[in-house]
């Protein structure tokens, strides 16, 4: 419960309740939003932990790691490594950057962004955190029930049939995604309720904060999406139990279906994760440059319109699974459709800098980290699109390379710039700026290691999530593990250091920032009392967040 | 008994050539160098096409990333707070919103045309002249010409039965390749028994998922001859990572020889043992 440990200073700003019920019981917001946070981190021991795994292994040919972690896990070296790519994939998915971006930095601050003092629905807040930790308990049992569930995320059948996995660790991953697909949508109904109904007078949308307008914009993808999932899932589990053949030919039922429904919802997904994290960096970059975001309009709508276009494009995942021509064109166009609305975005904010004042604080560098990656990832997403170009890529490190540099070197860049963001407002305590810089830059050297040889790989012919490959594929193998190292290294830097700073950081000001920083939650103290805007703010006269002076 | 001789010396010799055929060692045109950064030797016509369409890619990937690394950097030097103390206020400007909506609209055009006409023309074929299915399995591929009545398994080497000094690669080796002719429109069809495969050869710019229930259909034509790698490309279970494809693209006169071979060989269906009954009758 370290937790307590960082918020016991709240205690004499207000009456915050003491002890385990304060957490147990929280229908605060920011309570919420903490243990989100705590939870994500905890989740991201494990799937990073797992991810370091998989490096290791792939730093040589042959198989040396996991004949050691296989045994020790009662499991078989190759099995255990399909059990370890699809945990870290749920993780990092489910668990460490949804939490992260919508629980996490959501709870926090779409509340104080728009004057309100909660959340409209705080104890369904409450409970859309507690079905979490049974989630990861029920997929960390997943990985150790039987063989391991070792389907890949993806889940398809009939692997993930009774076919091929006979035992019952299936049976506890699409129980551990149930819990947590219904945990995102009821956070996805209090967020919907509390944007709408709850900003302050004269806040009307087109005058809400960007971060509030991706949350708005990612609870009705996951309000959308999530039951989707929700009714796969519950037909793989009646195919796998009650002798349905949804997915299963030998019954008249069809494996491509369940790939429609996955990516249905999965595609969606994607965008779930990346979305908060457009928000978060459009703040950033305009409070560090000392200008409004520009194009504050074409920004919400660039984000509504992915989000949108989010639901038509999930098939370009199946460009091999021998679809009609027809149906890969249309999804073609689609896909690179999208590229359009996410040009504006990273032209945007190249704009909000241009002719800005720009201060070089952690979260801005992480922020600036960000939309190079995002941009590198984005091409290779339109190299992706193209149905016949994918053949070659499909299932090849390739598109290693392309999700990891829009997911690993977008959405937790983000998550990273959010919480060196927010790190004063929510601690009260400042974030040692060298400190925060030098795991900046060892963390973009060490991931750009990590990920830019996997687009090589893959160009070259090496097939994902394999755990030994032809010898030929050694030596970028080898570099791409050495990234592994400083990433982990950068990363082991960050939390010991973090750790230090919450216990004897120096304190810090309510807006550390200056006049840049123009959104709600700056007017308020840092740490937040426990209580903000109980008295609503009034935006009908123009924002009192904003600086007179400008 | 001159046509039982003759039928017997036609088969020995097309044995004997056959199984030179693909004992001998062939080239490999397409295996991947150390530090590969591109893509596999192509040895088809949709394989070259795409290796130029993807040259053609990079070219545009690369600009695009280099142009917004080089406007991060502009305002990094112009407009930090010291080169800049006093920040614009400027926050719309119609003109360049337009234009950086258009922009990319063009070149996403410019993009699609090739991509459209590569998509349909590596689609399938009208007229092939050797129909091959493939069908996957827990983990080795099985292939038939059903035209022919040729079937046979093709399984994965151990590393203990890896050859290293006559050419062979760890984790790529079947005791029995595929032998396909080159210059020769083939059609591929795809299935499998179990679960989910996928089977590709880079160099001839084919993937195609092997579903149970299905089947999947896709063509080529190899212009180089050789020896060509491909490794399972769908999560299959626990060898995924061990069921390797291996292709031999012989001359079409080679790949008639050996087929004439394994069609005499092949006693165990009906239609051969009929036609040599037949012989010996005569």
């Amino acid at each position: 419960m370290s937790t307590t440990a960082t918020h016991a200073h709240d205690d004499h700003h207000d009456h915050a309740p003491k002890g385990i019920w304060r957490w147990l019981n929280s229908t605060n917001h920011k309570d919420i939003g903490t243990m989100y946070l705590w939870f994500s981190v905890l989740s991201a021991l494990v799937g990073g932990g797992l991810s370091f795994l998989i490096r290791l292994e792939l730093g040589e040919p042959g198989i040396q790691v996991f004949n050691v972690v296989g045994e020790m896990m009662g499991s078989e070296a190759k099995q255990f490594y399909n059990v370890t790519v699809t945990a870290h994939a749920l993780l990092m998915v489910f668990f460490v950057v949804m939490p992260a971006l919508i629980g996490g930095f959501g709870n926090w601050m779409v509340p104080m962004m728009i004057g309100a003092p909660d959340m409209a629905f705080p104890r369904m807040n409450n409970i859309s955190f507690w079905l979490m930790p049974p989630a990861l308990i029920l997929l960390v049992l997943s990985a150790f029930m039987g063989k391991g569930a070792g389907t890949g995320w993806t889940l398809y059948p009939p692997l993930s049939g009774l076919a091929g996995q006979p035992d019952m660790s299936v049976d506890f991953a699409i129980l551990s995604l149930h819990l947590a697909g219904a945990s995102s949508i009821l956070g996805a109904t209090n967020f919907i309720t509390t944007i709408l109904n709850m900003r302050a007078p004269g806040m009307t949308m087109h005058k809400a904060p960007l971060f509030v307008w991706a949350t708005l914009i990612t609870a009705v993808l996951l309000l959308l999406a999530m039951p989707v999932l929700a009714g796969a899932l519950t037909m793989l589990l009646f195919d796998r139990n009650f002798g349905t053949a949804f997915f299963d030919p030998a019954g008249g039922g069809d494996p491509i279906l369940w790939q429609h429904l996955f990516w249905f919802f999965g595609h969606p997904e994607v965008y779930i994760m990346i979305l908060p994290a457009f928000g978060i960096v459009s703040h950033i970059v305009s409070t560090f440059s000392r200008k409004p975001v520009f194009g504050y309009l074409g920004m919400a709508y660039a984000m509504a319109s992915i989000g949108i276009v989010g639901f038509i494009v999930w098939a370009h995942h199946m460009y091999t699974v021998g679809m009609g021509v027809n149906y890969r064109a249309y999804f073609v166009a689609v896909t690179m459709a999208i590229a359009v609305p996410t040009g504006i975005k990273i032209f945007s904010w190249i704009a909000t800098m241009w002719g800005g004042s720009i201060s070089f604080k952690t979260p801005m560098v992480w922020s600036i980290g960000f939309i190079f990656l995002f941009t590198v990832g984005g091409v290779t997403g339109v190299v992706l699109a193209n149905a016949g170009m994918d053949i070659v890529m499909h299932d090849t490190y390739y598109v290693v390379a392309h999700f990891h540099y829009v997911l690993s070197l977008g959405a937790i860049f983000a998550i990273f710039a959010a919480f060196y963001y927010w790190f004063d407002k929510m601690t009260g305590k400042v974030y040692p700026e060298w400190a925060g810089q030098l795991h900046f830059w060892t963390t973009f050297v060490g991931v750009n290691v990590l990920f830019f040889p996997q687009h090589f790989l893959g160009l070259a012919g090496m097939p994902r999530r394999y755990i030994d490959y032809p010898d030929i594929f050694a030596e970028w193998n080898m570099v791409s593990t050495w990234g592994a190292y400083i990433t982990m290294a950068s990363t082991v830097f960050f939390l010991i250091v973090t750790l230090f700073v919450m216990i004897g950081g120096r304190k810090s000001v309510a807006n550390p920032w200056g006049d840049g920083a123009t959104t709600l939650e700056w007017t308020v103290d840092s740490p937040a009392p426990f209580h903000t805007f109980e008295d609503t703010p009034d935006f009908t006269g123009g924002n009192p967040a904003a600086h007179p002076a400008e | 008994m001159t046509r039982i001789s003759a039928f017997c010396a036609g088969w020995v010799l097309t044995i004997v050539s056959a199984s030179s055929a693909w004992a001998q060692e062939l080239p490999t045109p397409s295996f991947p160098v150390p530090w590969q950064l591109n893509m596999q030797t192509p040895a088809s016509p949709v394989a070259e096409q795409l290796v130029e369409f993807h040259n053609f890619l990079l070219v545009i990937c690369t600009v695009i990333s280099l142009v917004v690394l080089a406007l991060l950097l502009w305002c990094a030097i112009r407009y930090n707070e010291k080169a800049n103390p006093v920040p614009s206020k400027n926050a719309h400007n119609t003109l360049l919103e337009i234009a950086w909506t258009a922009i990319p609209v063009i070149i996403l055009v410019v993009i699609a045309v090739p991509s459209y006409r590569l998509l349909f023309y590596m689609d399938r074929i009208e007229d092939p002249e050797l129909t091959v299915k493939v069908v996957g399995s827990q983990w080795y591929w099985t292939y038939e010409f059903p035209d022919h009545d040729i079937s046979f398994d093709s399984l994965p080497l151990q590393d203990n039965e890896i050859n290293v000094e006559a050419g062979q690669h760890r984790l790529l080796e079947v005791d029995t390749p595929l032998i396909l002719p080159t210059d020769t429109d083939i059609r591929i069809l795809f299935t499998a028994t179990d679960v989910l495969h996928a089977w590709t050869i880079p160099a001839f710019g084919v993937k195609l998922d092997s579903v149970p229930g299905r089947t999947n259909e896709t063509w080529t034509r190899i212009t180089i001859p050789g020896k060509y790698y491909g490794q399972c490309s769908e999560l299959c279970g626990i060898n995924h990572s061990f069921m390797p494809i291996v292709v031999h693209a012989v001359s079409p006169e080679e790949f008639e020889a050996w087929r004439a071979s394994e069609m005499a060989a092949n006693h165990n269906t009906p239609d051969d043992a009929n036609r040599f009954a037949a012989l010996i009758q005569e």
